[in-house]
């Protein structure tokens, strides 16, 4: 074991655990738990805002994943990582202020709340928690399985004792103080990602020999290495581009992302969540990419992508600053899931149990019933990591873009939208994840395009035709209503 | 959908502006990636011109690229989105 880089990553473990049970007092006193525990009180801060939206959505693919493929593709990767620039500002913006004050009217505390008082319908809720629980569980257990692996290569230790270091101290801190803790600790955890992206790239430069000799030690190499196309020229342009909807505005449609847009204090939050988060996101894709690239000269030979940032720390750093430096994959992984765990939980219990199953439930049951929910969820992702079954596995497969085909127009139509109604909804979010997982087996990468882009405007059409032919029913019965009433 | 008292929300109009605002902004931020990442990357690779050592596509398409738009991200927030109060008018309900 190599003490000097795990003392950092032991340290970072520490701070993140003392800064979940100082949420739980916030938990404890609230004295309106549900809103607390799904949602902070809506108190969020700039800062705070702009980092957990950024760590949430930074996974392992952005530390680990990303370099690796951009060591083998070059500077082609690096171009179509930029298209995520994007989620730093897009998302706030537009859902902004309409979701932040709309929100608050309907009193939603969860995505799924907003869907439910917006179109009225028990299919979109019921549609909406079964996509979150199974897509995002799915998702959540590949995310587990990615940082047990991270841990193992870093300690040594067995993937078992690996696998349970790892999800027990997420668990213990998402299970006792909530989303504030998820929010809290991604903070922390975004600014290890921001310094880590730093030490590393300074590190790389320096060991490359400065970036002009990198860059034509690359196009000795394979001169595509440099080009926008890379390695094997396979880049075209129109299957870059459609990464802008996967990571770029397609974001808008991912629950864990949306829901932190309904989290915050005031439009003073949201605008300086929008400059800070810009930069962050920004920063990160740009400096983590452009690592992977310049490690090829640096570390030539790597056979598999996901080795290449740890090995590329333990190479061009002394070993503390790589623990402190390989702490930045590690709390990646750890806000993507908390962020998920808590998300999964609150539609398992505030969307579905407290709506469906019992809901005149008094608050000390609810509490019970929420901590209870949030342990048993992470247990089960752990026991499925453990052994992964080929289904958790083919399922993650689907679960980026395949929420967004689900969730996109419903939430940005039914905000913007007056004449989309539930049918439409309906419509879309079954077109959407049926499309995508139809055509990602059969027919992958339409038009050289990604495969997410055909479910999009799919489910779009879909939403907007059936919304229209069914306005008019509505209208009447609506009226027939109103008359009742009157 | 508008079952709250005020029938047309002043805040709508200042959240629709700003909304439209993002859209423009994504797509501003396309276009320069798109125009000088290929627009300077699909020539032969011998014939590329440097910036700091890295290829002048690159450099111009996702560093350039990445401070304007943070510059203009900057711009955008301060001088044309306001303040608006997102709970209902405080005072009777608290």
């Amino acid at each position: 074991m190599n003490w000097a880089v795990i003392t950092p990553l032991i340290i970072f473990l520490m701070i993140i655990f003392a800064v979940g049970f100082w949420s739980n007092k916030f938990v404890i006193k609230s004295n309106s738990f549900l809103e607390e525990y799904f949602l902070g009180e809506r108190q969020m801060g700039g800062f705070i805002l702009a980092m957990t939206m950024v760590a949430t959505y930074g996974s392992a693919s952005s530390f680990i994943g990303g370099p690796g493929v951009a060591y083998t593709q070059g500077l082609g990767w690096v171009l179509l990582a930029m298209a995520q620039l994007a989620t730093g500002y897009f998302t706030l913006m537009v859902l902004g202020k309409k979701f932040a004050i709309v929100a608050r009217q309907y009193k939603a505390i969860t995505l799924i709340d907003f869907l439910k008082e917006r179109y009225k319908s028990k299919t979109v809720v019921l549609l909406s928690a079964a996509s979150i629980i199974i897509f995002l569980f799915s998702s959540m257990a590949a995310q587990w399985i990615g940082g047990a692996r991270l841990v193992e290569s870093l300690t040594g230790l067995p993937y078992t004792v690996a696998l349970l270091i790892f999800a027990f101290s997420v668990l213990v801190f998402v299970i006792v103080g909530g989303f504030r803790a998820v929010a809290l600790t991604d903070a922390v955890q975004g600014v290890v990602m921001f310094i880590g992206t730093l030490i590393l790239l300074v590190a790389t430069i320096k060991a490359g020999g400065g970036i002009p000799r990198i860059i034509s030690d690359l196009a000795a190499e394979n001169p595509n290495l440099i080009s926008p196309f890379g390695a094997d020229r396979s880049l075209t342009p129109a299957y870059v581009s459609s990464f802008w909807i996967l990571v770029g505005i397609g974001v808008v449609g991912l629950p864990q992302i949306t829901v932190r847009a309904m989290s915050y204090k005031n439009s003073k939050a949201m605008h300086s969540a929008i400059i800070i988060g810009t930069i962050v996101v920004g920063f990160i894709m740009l400096g983590m990419h452009l690592i992977g690239v310049f490690a090829r000269p640096v570390l030539p030979g790597i056979k598999i992508g996901d080795t290449v940032m740890p090995l590329l720390s333990m190479k061009v750093l002394p070993p503390f600053v790589a623990g402190i430096v390989l702490a930045a994959p590690m709390a990646a992984i750890m806000s993507t899931v908390d962020a998920l765990l808590i998300l999964v939980s609150s539609a398992l219990v505030k969307d579905v149990y407290l709506n469906y199953i019992k809901p005149d439930a008094g608050d000390t049951h609810v509490k019970k019933v929420s901590f209870s929910v949030t342990a048993i969820i992470g247990i089960l992702v752990i026991l499925l990591a453990l052994s992964p079954p080929d289904l958790i596995v083919w399922l993650n497969l689907f679960s980026f873009g395949g929420l967004e085909s689900v969730f996109i127009w419903p939430v940005i139509l039914g905000l913007y939208w007056r004449k989309g109604n539930k049918y439409g909804a309906i419509t879309s979010m079954i077109l959407g994840m049926g499309s995508y997982i139809l055509l990602d087996r059969y027919y992958p990468n339409a038009f050289g395009l990604h495969t997410v882009v055909v479910p999009i405007v799919l489910s779009l059409l879909g939403f907007v035709l059936i919304s229209l032919m069914t306005h008019q029913t509505q209208q009447l019965s609506n009226s027939k209503n109103n008359s009742t009433i009157q | 959908m508008k079952k709250t008292v005020h029938p047309l929300d002043k805040r709508f109009k200042i959240a629709h502006r700003e909304a439209l605002i993002g859209v423009i902004l994504v797509l501003i931020n396309f276009i320069w990636w798109y125009g000088f990442g290929y627009g300077l990357g699909s020539g032969k690779v011998e014939n590329y011109t440097y910036i700091f050592g890295l290829p002048a596509w690159f450099f111009y398409s996702c560093v350039v690229g990445f401070i304007v738009m943070v510059i203009l991200v900057i711009l955008t927030v301060t001088f044309l989105f306001k303040e608006v109060p997102f709970e209902e008018e405080e005072g009777d309900i608290k």
